[in-house]
């Protein structure tokens, strides 16, 4: 590779010649995607950056004389402002990090069982198996909302499986209630204590932060798991036949069960994937604005809505554009933010001195780091 | 990227895992080896009646009246049988109208993605020309950005462009996919380059060279690279949210989110609501069953990066 990167100087050389005109090939080829890119990617950022400082009101072109440059006015209209703004964003910001809370690890967990289920090799129908658990993950968010509206209605399939169990089913999409604060009155606790009701961070108590994900929420829970775990068991598959043989047959001679090799011997071995999906699940779980738009457009109660709905809602139905763009940005922050600490949780450490030593042969200046 | 591991090697590897495991299971204690094969072989069916069911109920609700979709809503069998739904999705709706922007939409954006993706995926790959890791590294980071945050973005320039409300603006924004880039340079660079470098010599330039040579060798990155884009675009909804009002621009996502919000039908009339999904579900259905092999391997090499 090296020898060809330097033959265009070698003016004598043959394949100066043929690779004459490389460079000017290569922006050539690259330039539909850098040209679309940078009109519908690049530009557009900077553009709503500045709408995100202005006062503009949806009307007429942002950057014509009569918009003006209004600070950190937006910004501090949604965190600090005390008013609905405040209030509504502070609900969003409550409501999507119970939904992350739930479905990161569920739909992880989910898919991982998944994967080791449908991974043995001696199994009939593998391939069906598969293919009912992938499945979901093709249909358009719009088609499984619709057909979750309906399962989850008052007189839906979900209720109506739960009645022959003897469980009176919830009104699911139009219950606002917590499950965390319905917990809790079953045991008597209907209000919270004066600390946690008196005080409040982004205009919602912390009692109310602690309400859980409505019920209405959890059936758009329940939704996430059952079209992601498919795709994420695809990962985990292709995991999986990675391991060599070799390690596992290694531990099986140590006379390990098959519960001690999946956690130390499996697992171990699994964690680039496992880094993966939960990567791909942190940012996909922040991003939930399809199912929130077709089915409940924030409701019951503002308990489904999502920074990236209220966005959408404040420029586009509010015409706050200022605040819609400031909420984006603050929630792609809130984004990179969380990737980054995933990945420093979630780095490989250096092995411990203790560790380490037990390892090793001469000495112990010469430890891990 | 490595490649995906061949399936020769995963099956060794399985014989390997399984052998020594289940020989000797097999005369010594087999009630419970088969005790534990029907209870994995009975928790599988459920959790397949659990993925599949969701999928029949709203099929056969379809063809359910109103009244029978509520009164019975987990039977298969619709009684009385009904084709109403679909009369009025069809002769009296502007679905077929839906249908036909969301085909217009998928097939130059899938015809577009394939064609700039590859066209830059083999630039950054073996072209080298100054500024080459630059673009990869812009590339990368474009990948980062959140769709949902750019949506405000996006309005902005179409509206400013003057192409709201057009199919320019619903399919421009769409035509390029960073990662769809990063797919085809991970495939060309996977391809020894000796072929390319005989049609060199040869004395073909280089864009002959990659629509003759390399282009019909990355026929399977090819086939990925639609698969995505057909799926992408099809299950789009809030690009065309932003980018378009009129009726006559609606795509499916955006007119079958219309519905289940009720602006055509009072009340839960979840027959012609489930219908309208599940027509939309079919294409993808389709191309699902049509690469089934295909859309598995592709996600089995993309996690090896």
């Amino acid at each position: 590779m090296s020898a060809l990167t330097s033959a265009p100087r070698r003016a004598g050389s043959p394949s100066a010649g043929i690779r004459r005109g490389e460079a000017a090939a290569g922006w050539l080829f690259t330039a539909p995607v850098l040209i679309i890119l940078g009109i519908f990617l690049l530009v557009p950022v900077l553009m709503a950056l500045w709408v995100s400082f202005s006062d503009w009101t949806g009307r007429g072109s942002p950057f014509s004389s009569n918009v003006n440059f209004v600070g950190l006015d937006n910004y501090a209209a949604v965190t600090t402002g005390g008013g609905l703004a405040e209030r509504d964003f502070g609900t969003a910001l409550r409501n999507n990090a119970w939904y992350v809370l739930l479905v990161v690890p569920l739909q992880t967990a989910l898919s991982l069982f998944l994967a080791v289920l449908v991974n043995r090799a001696v199994l009939r129908g593998r391939g069906f198996f598969r293919t009912a658990f992938y499945f979901p993950s093709v249909t358009s968010s719009v088609a499984i909302t619709v057909l979750w509206l309906f399962l989850f209605s008052t007189s839906g399939a979900v209720n109506e499986v739960l009645s022959w169990l003897g469980v009176n089913g919830p009104n699911w999409f139009n219950d606002p209630s917590g499950v965390v604060h319905n917990l809790l009155g079953t045991v008597g606790v209907t209000t919270g204590p004066a600390a946690l009701t008196g005080n409040t961070f982004l205009g919602v108590s912390w009692w109310d932060w602690l309400a859980g994900p409505s019920v209405a929420m959890s059936a758009f829970v329940l939704m996430a798991v059952f079209t992601t775990s498919g795709t994420f068991m695809l990962l985990f598959i292709a995991g999986l036949q990675n391991i060599g043989g070799d390690v596992m047959e290694a531990a099986m001679m140590d006379g390990a069960n098959g519960w001690q090799r999946f956690w130390r011997v499996t697992l171990p071995q699994l964690k680039p994937v496992l880094f993966t999906v939960l990567t791909l699940g942190l940012i996909g779980t922040w991003q939930v604005f399809d199912q929130i738009y077709t089915g409940t457009q924030g409701g019951p109660g503002k308990t489904t809505l999502t920074p990236a709905y209220l966005s959408y809602s404040s420029a586009f139905l509010s015409q706050q554009w200022g605040q819609g763009a400031a909420i984006a940005f603050v929630l792609f922050v809130i984004i990179v933010a969380l990737t980054i600490l995933q990945r420093w949780v979630l780095r490989d450490r250096p092995v411990s001195r203790r560790r380490a030593r037990q390892y090793e042969v001469r000495g112990t200046n010469g430890g891990a780091r | 990227m490595t490649a995906t591991a061949s399936p020769q090697t995963t099956v060794l590897a399985e014989q390997v895992v399984d052998g020594p495991r289940r020989a000797p299971r097999k005369h010594r204690m087999p009630a419970k080896t088969l005790r534990w094969q029907i209870a994995l072989y009975a928790l599988l069916c459920v959790l397949a009646l659990i993925y599949i069911y969701p999928f029949l109920v709203q099929v056969a609700t379809s063809f359910k009246t109103d009244a029978s979709a509520a009164a019975d809503p987990v039977s298969l069998v619709p009684q009385p049988f009904s084709v109403a739904a679909y009369e009025r999705l069809f002769l009296n709706s502007d679905f077929p109208v839906w249908f036909a922007n969301s085909a217009i939409v998928t097939v130059f954006v899938t015809i577009g993605r394939v064609f700039f993706a590859s066209l830059a995926g083999y630039a950054l790959a073996r072209l080298r020309f100054r500024g080459r890791s630059v673009i990869f590294a812009a590339l990368v980071a474009v990948m980062a950005v959140p769709a949902v945050v750019l949506l405000i973005p996006k309005f902005l320039v179409i509206n400013q462009l003057g192409i709201y409300d057009s199919y320019a603006g619903m399919i421009l924004p769409l035509l390029v996919d960073a990662a769809g880039v990063f797919i085809m340079k991970n495939f060309f660079e996977s391809v020894p380059p000796s072929v390319e470098e005989q049609a060199r010599v040869d004395g073909a330039g280089t864009f002959r060279v990659f629509w003759s040579v390399v282009l019909p060798m990355a026929r399977p990155a090819l086939i990925t690279i639609v698969i995505l884009s057909f799926q992408g675009s099809w299950n789009e909804l809030s690009h065309f949210v932003i980018a378009s009002q009129s009726p006559e621009l609606t795509t499916l996502t955006k007119g079958v989110a219309s519905l289940a919000s009720g602006q055509l039908s009072q009340g839960s009339q979840f027959p012609i609501k489930l219908a309208a999904a599940a027509i939309m579900t079919i294409p993808v259905a389709v191309m699902f069953f049509i690469f089934q092999r295909r859309i598995m391997n592709a996600s089995e090499g993309a996690v090896k990066e």
